[in-house]
């Protein structure tokens, strides 16, 4: 147990007593209690900063399962940090802003705070762990939470609607890494993910390369949003901001970026990653910032906004991955390692750009009552640090100076051209794309982020349409994002700082070849008159004619045809689903328990026999067979016929009779085959049964009335499949002839005068050796005939104490 | 013998088994008795046939059956007496109150 691993655990065990303290001080918000939880573990991991400095990296390991090769190994390395400060910096804000945005009086704030927890202790999991299982394991933790969090207010339909199409996305793409996990385990024997990228040449040459690797992206891109499975998170805004703010845009969705970078190095520098990756990023990018444009609701366009950004880092992932081509050493290395260092750079950027505007949003939704852009306008003078954190923010997100958002846009741009500059991977006929295709989702960034700021800042304002008067948010609500924003001028600044503490050690995790590549690297924010800064003014000018002209083309994506809206997809696919386990339930599930017993033993014979023809050869053992008399096939004679006669009767009576008939039979059967005490219970307990069946029969008067010639026809499917069991059951008792696997352990029942006292060997077995069996033995007796006696009694008692049957 | 025995034990739970699949609750009870009959012969049979006196030391014999099988097969017996006992009982109390012992109108109330 190290103390990485305490800060793991620590906010899930915090969220036990958030009940309690909820419950104890009921006058100070449980946030500021919550509050400590993320601030320490800060604290705590923001000493490794340095060590990572250096190129360090540290492992802890706890066993939990080692004989399956599941242990909780802790690896902290550039990447996983990183994310870990991420996930408890911002969390930290998130939980200051949510005690101004929940309200301590209405809300379930325990309910609130527990998801909270659960789910940064999962998500520090999954960034954390080295163990793929582990990481699985908090990885739907996280899905799970998310899905509390989404549904968090439960009363209304869209919030339930919301959290399960959340659900079913992220979660089946959890099964498909599960699926891909064990895959890999299958080719390079371990989980843990360090020794899976040293084998990482055994990987790519293997058959099930291209499945693991498809399934682990479809875990990806699940839960990062990326095209076609974006649609979630739209829905999911529906979640309170603050969580939006968190997971929807900040963290959780960045696990699938968390996931792809962790395994570049193991799967990436073949043409299949770099081409999926790479392309579903671009493709998401501008699919997600077209779709940003025409949304009114500011909470919509920042989930486009976020999936278009996602789509970025992904896709610059993937360009970065053509550097794991390269031997270490060559110029290529750098040239392309480039991209990744775009990708963190904008990773973190995103956080902290992204996470102010989802405040200010929040803000604007809690002090006007409305997010809808058409209702809202006109508020810069009536909240003025408000629009000034929205304009930081969103010039950051379209990229322009002096906010760090230009600094990675135009990394982004130069990874691009140096991806179009490839000549691997067929990128010479097609490379030109990324760098047309990255522009221009650009100039659409840029639009929106206008829109953003413009129609709910500028404007005319019309209180009016308000549901509220507005106002400035309280001091404690902008904090949160005044440092967000204070951020986001200081990394343009200085953002070598980040680069050196963080981005470099990410970096050094990605490509493990290019690390120290970038030691004399300095990030600047000028680099003179190059194409980038080219790329950039072109988007500034073109977004500023479409902005102008928005109007005039706004309507065009009303003529998108309908096939082409995913969410129709989803919904006819699930309601398709729905009513077709409906159909296979309705066809199966007949409510006859003799269906059901038909299908239990259909499959003992498919199971059973199958096993016994694929696996054993039959043999029939004819060697040291017992002898038969005449006496015992006259017996046997007798015993079929009255089986005959119990299936074949239509009469009650003769049936009942028949089983008597057949029970005495046995107990001569056991007289034959030695085993005069069997013979003797089955005697006594046959005539008692006889008896009580005839006396059930005394007490069913009517039954009589209605068919003592019970007309039940032959059934011949039910016949097959009995003749079916029965014949398995045959030869399974012939086969076990043939078999001596062990000597028996009877011998030492031999002794039993000497240890027991008994010349009865059975007995001594029953009464001494194993006495305590045959005393719970006795106990269900006594049960059975508790039972008996209460079925029998209640009866009387309901009846008022008068004795029918008497 | 041990093939005869088999082939009783095949017939014995053949029955049985078309008789627990049967609409009559009377029929059905019957038939996990049949079965019990075949599952004792089987435990029996697999142990090995007239292999020796009876298990008990007072008759002098060179070896003797298993004594292991046959005490399994007497706690079955008393087992299984008990709970046809029961079902039994079950079955009459069920017709008492319902008025059949049809499976196919016994099937509990819809809204369920």
């Amino acid at each position: 147990m190290s103390w990485v691993h305490l800060m793991i655990v620590l906010p899930l065990l915090f969220a036990v007593f958030i009940p309690l303290l909820y419950k104890a001080f009921p006058r100070i918000h449980t946030g500021w209690f919550v509050l400590v939880v993320p601030v320490l573990i800060f604290g705590y991991l923001a000493t490794y900063l340095p060590m990572l400095a250096n190129g360090g990296t540290a492992i802890y390991e706890i066993p939990w399962i080692p004989y399956l090769d599941i242990n909780f190994t802790v690896f902290v390395d550039g990447l996983g940090l990183i994310f870990a400060l991420i996930i408890s910096g911002i969390g930290a804000l998130v939980v200051i802003y949510s005690i101004y945005y929940l309200s301590k009086a209405r809300e379930a704030l325990h309910n609130f705070y527990v998801y909270l927890m659960m789910f940064m202790g999962a998500m520090l999991g999954v960034v954390l762990s080295d163990n793929m299982i582990v990481l699985y394991l908090f990885w739907e933790l996280t899905s799970i939470s998310s899905f509390l969090l989404i549904a968090y207010w439960y009363q209304r339909k869209q919030s339930r609607f919301g959290a399960q199409k959340a659900m079913l996305i992220t979660v089946l793409g959890g099964f498909a890494m599960l699926a891909s996990i064990i895959m890999i385990h299958n080719i390079t024997g371990t989980f843990s993910i360090r020794e899976v990228i040293a084998q990482s040449d055994l990987l790519v040459q293997h058959d099930l390369f291209l499945p693991a690797m498809l399934l682990l992206l479809l875990g990806a891109f699940t839960k990062s949003a990326q095209f076609p499975f974006h649609i979630w998170l739209p829905d999911a805004m529906e979640a309170p901001t603050p969580i939006s703010a968190y997971l929807h845009s900040a963290t959780m969705v960045k696990a699938g970026i968390y996931l792809v970078a962790r395994f570049t190095p193991a799967f990436g520098g073949t043409p299949e990653w770099f081409w999926i990756v790479t392309f579903v990023g671009l493709f998401t990018l501008i699919w997600g910032s077209l779709n940003a444009v025409k949304q009114r609701d500011l909470k919509a366009l920042l989930a486009f906004s976020t999936i278009s950004q996602l789509g970025l880092i992904m896709s610059l992932l993937g360009m970065g991955s053509a550097a794991l081509y390269f031997n270490p050493g060559d110029q290529g290395v750098q040239l392309h390692a480039y991209a990744v260092l775009a990708a963190v750079f904008h990773l973190i950027n995103h956080s902290t750009f992204k996470g102010s505007l989802f405040m200010v949003v929040g803000i604007v939704d809690h002090e006007t009552g409305t997010r809808d852009m058409r209702k809202l306008g006109g508020l810069m003078t009536i909240m003025p640090v408000s629009f000034t954190l929205a304009v930081i923010g969103s010039l950051s997100m379209a990229g322009l100076p002096p906010f760090n958002g230009f600094i990675s846009k135009e990394m982004f741009f130069t990874g691009t051209l140096s991806a179009a500059s490839l000549d691997i991977f067929n990128m010479s006929t097609y490379g030109a794309i990324i760098p047309v295709v990255a522009w221009i989702a650009s100039v659409f960034t840029f639009i929106y982020s206008i829109i953003l700021v413009y129609k709910t800042f500028l404007g005319k304002y019309q209180p009016e349409r308000l549901e509220k008067k507005a106002h400035e948010a309280p001091l404690g609500m902008l904090i949160p994002p005044s440092i967000l924003g204070f951020l986001v001028l200081a990394i343009f600044f200085f953002p070598n700082v980040v680069g050196d503490y963080a981005l470099k050690p990410m970096v050094a995790s990605i490509i493990p070849s290019a690390a120290g590549v970038f030691d004399d690297y300095a990030i600047s924010w000028w680099h003179g008159f190059e194409p980038e800064l080219f790329m950039t003014m072109a988007v500034v000018a073109v977004g500023l004619i479409l902005f102008a002209t928005l109007n005039r083309w706004i309507g065009l994506y009303n003529h998108m045809p309908q096939w082409m809206h995913l969410n129709n997809w989803f919904k006819h696919g699930l309601s398709g689903m729905e009513r077709g386990s409906h159909k296979v339930i309705d066809w199966h599930m007949t409510g006859y328990i003799r269906d059901y017993l038909m299908y239990i033993f259909i499959t003992i014979i498919l199971i059973v026999g199958g096993s016994y023809f694929l696996l054993t050869d039959f043999t029939l053992y004819t060697e040291n067979l017992a002898s038969i008399s005449l006496f015992e096939i006259v017996l046997a004679l007798v015993l079929l016929g009255s089986t005959v006669l119990v299936m074949a009767t239509r009469s009650r009576l003769t049936a009942v009779v028949s089983v008597g008939v057949l029970g005495y039979v046995v107990a001569l059967f056991f007289i034959i085959l030695r085993a005069p005490d069997l013979a003797l219970t089955q005697l006594a307990i046959e005539t008692v049964s006889v008896a009580l069946y005839l006396l059930c029969f005394y007490h069913l008067p009517k039954l009589k009335g209605r068919s003592e010639e019970e007309g039940e026809k032959f059934k011949i499917g039910n016949f097959i499949v009995a003749l079916g069991i029965g014949s398995l059951v045959t030869l399974l008792a012939l086969s076990v002839n043939g078999y001596n696997l062990f000597e028996p352990i009877s011998v030492y029942y031999g002794d039993s005068y000497d240890l027991a006292g008994a010349a009865n060997m059975v007995n001594a077995i029953l009464a001494d050796f194993r006495g305590f069996d045959t005393f719970l033995e006795i106990v269900v007796v006594a049960i059975a005939g508790l039972g008996v006696y209460a079925l029998v009694r209640l009866r009387l008692e309901k009846r008022g104490g008068t004795d029918e049957s008497q | 013998m041990e093939i005869l025995m088999s082939i009783l034990i095949g017939v014995l739970v053949t029955a049985g088994t078309y008789l627990v699949m049967s609409r009559s609750l009377l029929r059905i009870i019957l038939g996990t008795a049949v079965i019990g009959h075949g599952a004792l012969l089987l435990l029996l049979t697999t142990a090995g046939l007239k292999e020796g006196a009876p298990p008990i030391t007072n008759i002098e014999a060179l070896s003797y059956a298993d004594p292991l099988p046959q005490a399994l097969i007497l706690t079955a017996i008393v087992i299984n007496f008990a709970t046809t006992g029961f079902f039994l009982v079950l079955a009459y109390r069920a017709y008492k109150e319902l008025g059949t012992d049809d499976m196919d109108k016994l099937r509990g109330i819809d809204d369920e």
